[in-house]
């Protein structure tokens, strides 16, 4: 009996291995497929600041304004737009064509609850909401912001391309509480999200919104047209660097929006891919907790900043000279208030001068706790490397390694050390948190109630202050240089260095990526 | 056997209130905190705390516990923290991948292990039995990644046989759903082949010189026969055994093939879940992994009573 099942058996696995044989890559040119930077779980881009919520928030919404390459702000759903000559009260006039995705068109009613929804959580927003005194639809298409204080920087807010942007909802859904996530993800943007097809770890699927009315403009950053050449577009959710690597080698997927750096150099030898780099560099530094002893004192918090050794600390992360550089600004280097005026610190290691801060400041030699988030590839080289160079500096660490949520648990902890509480951790941001101080979340010196770490500084509060009243250009550029002091006067944090973060796509195949300050996915074309 | 069906079913229900507990307890107690990955890295500590409130997470143990329980008498496993879907519907988009790769991989194994188990039995200290015992030394020996990756550089990349990543579901197409199923199957299947031979081996060896063998080859029984019909089947319950092991871990602990080859299974949902301390998501996963071992291990055991009809419950 088996000896008359084998023939079958043999001829039936051929046929199966024939008509299953080469794998082909994924040629349809209407359907872009690309790996996000990071896997998609929350679908509220007010309700998280997590990158990849805000890359699908450009997706499926639009905004009042945008912000091009220059970092120049422009108009977006706006049409007109005027202010009072003492800048207290502003009208905005929306353009024609702007509807919803289930047709019904957009008006002031959605765009004044989106953005009182945003700015109940986003920094900016908040401090923009503090200076409104009211606002009022004037009809369908224009609305009044009227405030009760100065406040210089309302186009930078509504243009705010870090997180959390003011992406413009229908009213039902901008009408959610902010402490709650939405549930409905009608947009106005270029692209539908379809929620039917969501499968989260797995895949997220846009498709193109032919209704959208991109403007006439050349697109550039989240300005311009956002003009729309694919049918679909994929969020492949791959996890694994390898894997990415494969899926796009084998071109099962088109691109990939932030390439692995352990394996940009094999990509990049390959004559297949091709690298992009439409997003500015992001970079790192290092933060201290000046609630509790010693980073309580500037001296030892100047003492640790003149430890940091650049060049050191981004090489053993990043390995290949291409995906770093140094750069001592607090801002990103080249952008608009960017200086080399960084007082003490040269980004090159001064040790003999911080064991002569530590001495002068009283340092007792507690060990200080340095959190390394050991499951995080894009950060745990960071900390060991900084761990030897405050011990060359005159430090007594300790290096605790965790995993990443437990390393965000316990920044949160304002205890002693000996109760749970940390001294120091390493963290990335992109240039559009960085590039402009009051959209920088770290920057706070109002103590328990600023960021982690909870510095007190007034006067950096203060010069914050300025810096947001002012509509001088040349006063904001004075403002900054002097924050950018302060801020190592203080001892607030340090810059560790800028990396490149390197889109990965399929050469021929993919265009027209957008040189933006946040990953933007219009103007793609699939050839 | 209505009676072990019974029983079975009744000591189900204190191994889940025992789960339920020990898995509620360490979540809360380990180190981490839903809230601060909610929030992100640009949040802050008000941020924090009132996404803890929103969650009832600042309430004391036994009330969230109390909660918890009372939402699952009433059936509700909860909704993930972040992702605003129901815990059940979350799993049941990954149970057909792990499924189907589970099936896969077993029928992969049973079809290669048993009978390269009984060949190294027959063939007892021969050449033939150090070289497959060598081999399956090899395939518990090679982490699965590595097997993994070499697989896809070889017939995915090198070849283009098959693709490197991804699943079909099978509503979308059997060729596609099998297609993508072959390589991370066989990489799995390769640590099962080498467990399972062992067993197999070392099974029909000992069953191999008992009487009843000596008995049917006197009687001129076929070796073929022999080896099969009367080792291989009083061999069975170890093997059946091992097997049932087995099927339980490929349910719950292939994470990392699902990880090379991103198939979106319930592995990796597990760990997704606990590296974002996603609380409701791990308890229901723990609690559904629960019930499986338990009927896992009933279907085991009702095997006996097929494979061996001395076995009476």
């Amino acid at each position: 009996m088996f000896k008359k099942a084998i023939k079958p058996l043999i001829a039936g696995i051929m046929l199966t291995a024939a008509s299953m044989a080469f794998a082909a890559p994924n040629s349809d040119k209407n359907v872009l497929r690309m790996v996000p930077q990071a896997d998609l779980k929350v679908l509220d881009p007010i309700w998280t600041t997590a990158f990849v919520t805000r890359d699908h928030g450009y997706m499926i919404y639009d905004t009042l304004f945008g912000v091009d390459v220059k970092g120049d702000v422009h108009p977006q759903m706006v049409d007109t737009y005027s202010k009072s000559p003492d800048g207290m009260k502003w009208t905005f006039t929306l353009r024609d064509g702007l509807a919803w995705h289930d047709g019904k068109p957009v008006t002031t009613k959605d765009v004044i609850p989106s953005l009182k929804r945003w700015g109940q959580r986003d920094g900016l927003g908040q401090k923009m909401l503090a200076a409104v005194d009211k606002f009022e639809a004037v009809d369908d298409k224009t609305f009044t912001i009227t405030f009760k204080k100065p406040f210089g920087m309302v186009l930078e807010a509504l243009s705010k391309p870090a997180s959390s942007p003011p992406f413009i909802m229908p009213e039902r859904v901008a009408n959610t509480p902010a402490n709650q996530q939405i549930s409905d993800y009608t947009g106005s943007g270029p692209y539908i999200f379809k929620k039917d097809e969501f499968r989260p770890g797995e895949k997220v699927v846009y498709v193109k919104n032919t209704k959208y009315v991109p403007r006439k403009e050349a697109p550039s950053g989240t300005a311009g047209g956002k003009n729309v050449y694919v049918d679909r577009v994929e969020w492949i959710i791959l996890k694994d660097g390898q894997t990415q690597a494969n899926a796009l080698i084998n071109g099962e997927v088109d691109m990939l929006s932030w390439t692995p750096p352990e394996q940009y150099a094999t990509l990049k030898a390959n004559p297949k891919i091709q690298m992009l780099s439409p997003v500015p560099k992001g970079s790192y530094a290092m933060h201290l907790n000046h609630l509790i002893p010693p980073f309580n004192n500037p001296k030892i918090s100047q003492a640790a900043i003149m430890s940091i050794n650049q060049l050191a600390l981004m090489r053993a992360q990043l390995v290949n000279k291409d995906l770093y550089n140094t750069c001592t600004s607090i801002y990103p280097c080249g952008s608009t208030y960017a200086t080399d005026k960084t007082s003490y610190f040269t980004g090159k290691p001064q040790f003999e001068k911080a064991k002569a801060l530590l001495k002068e400041a009283g340092y007792d030699g507690t060990p200080i706790v340095l959190m390394n988030p050991s499951d995080f590839t894009l950060l745990n080289k960071f900390p060991v490397v900084l761990a030897q160079l405050l011990r060359q500096g005159g430090f007594k660490v300790d290096l605790v390694s965790m995993d990443w949520p437990s390393l965000l648990a316990r920044r949160a902890k304002k205890d002693p050390v000996d109760k749970g509480g940390w001294n120091i951790f390493v963290t990335g941001w992109g240039a559009s948190d960085t590039m402009n101080p009051l959209f920088f979340a770290p920057m706070t010196g109002n103590g328990e109630k600023g960021w982690f770490g909870w510095a007190t500084d007034p006067k950096l509060e203060d010069l914050k202050g300025q810096f947001l009243a002012t509509m001088d250009p040349v006063k904001r550029k004075e403002l900054a240089q002097a924050i950018q002091t302060e801020v190592f006067d203080y001892g607030l944090y340090a810059p560790l260095g800028e990396s490149t973060n390197f889109t990965a796509v399929r050469k021929g195949v993919v265009s027209g990526l957008v040189d933006s300050p946040v990953s933007v996915f219009w103007n793609i074309k699939k050839n | 056997m209505f009676v072990l069906l019974a029983r079975r079913i009744l000591a189900t229900v204190p191994v889940l209130v025992i789960v339920a507990l020990i898995v509620f307890l360490m979540l809360r107690l380990a180190p981490g905190d839903p809230a601060a990955v909610i929030v992100g890295n640009s949040g802050t500590s008000a941020d924090i705390a009132r996404v803890r409130a929103q969650l009832g997470l600042d309430a004391s143990l036994p009330v969230q516990f109390a909660h918890w329980v009372g939402q699952l008498a009433h059936g509700n496993l909860g909704e993930s923290y972040f992702m605003k879907m129901k815990v059940t519907d979350l799993i049941a988009q990954r149970i057909e991948p792990t499924v189907s790769l589970s099936a896969l991989t077993l029928v992969i194994t049973i079809l290669l292990a048993i009978p390269l188990g009984v060949v190294a039995a027959w063939r007892h200290g021969g050449w033939l039995d150090r070289l497959l015992m060598g081999f399956s030394v090899l395939g518990f020996s090679i982490p699965s990644f590595v097997i993994g990756y070499l697989m896809i550089w070889a017939f995915a990349l090198h070849w283009h046989w098959f693709p490197t990543q991804g699943y079909v579901r099978f509503n979308d197409g059997f060729w596609g759903w099998l297609h993508h199923l072959v390589l991370p199957a066989i990489t799995l299947s390769i640590i099962y082949v080498a467990l399972i031979a062992r067993v197999t081996r070392a099974a029909v060896a000992e069953a191999l010189t008992e009487d009843y063998i000596r008995t049917a080859r006197a009687k001129g029984v076929s070796e073929l026969r022999v080896l099969l019909r009367h080792a291989l089947a009083n061999a069975a319950i170890p093997i059946a055994t091992v097997i049932g092991i087995g099927v339980a871990l490929l349910i719950g602990g292939v994470v990392v093939t699902e990880t090379v080859f991103a198939i979106p299974g319930l592995g990796q949902l597990t760990v997704d879940a606990v590296l974002s301390r996603d609380f409701p998501l791990i308890q229901a996963i723990t609690l559904f992994f629960s019930v499986i071992y338990v009927i896992i291990n009933l279907l085991v055991d009702l095997s006996y009573l097929v494979l061996d009809p001395r076995v009476r419950y």
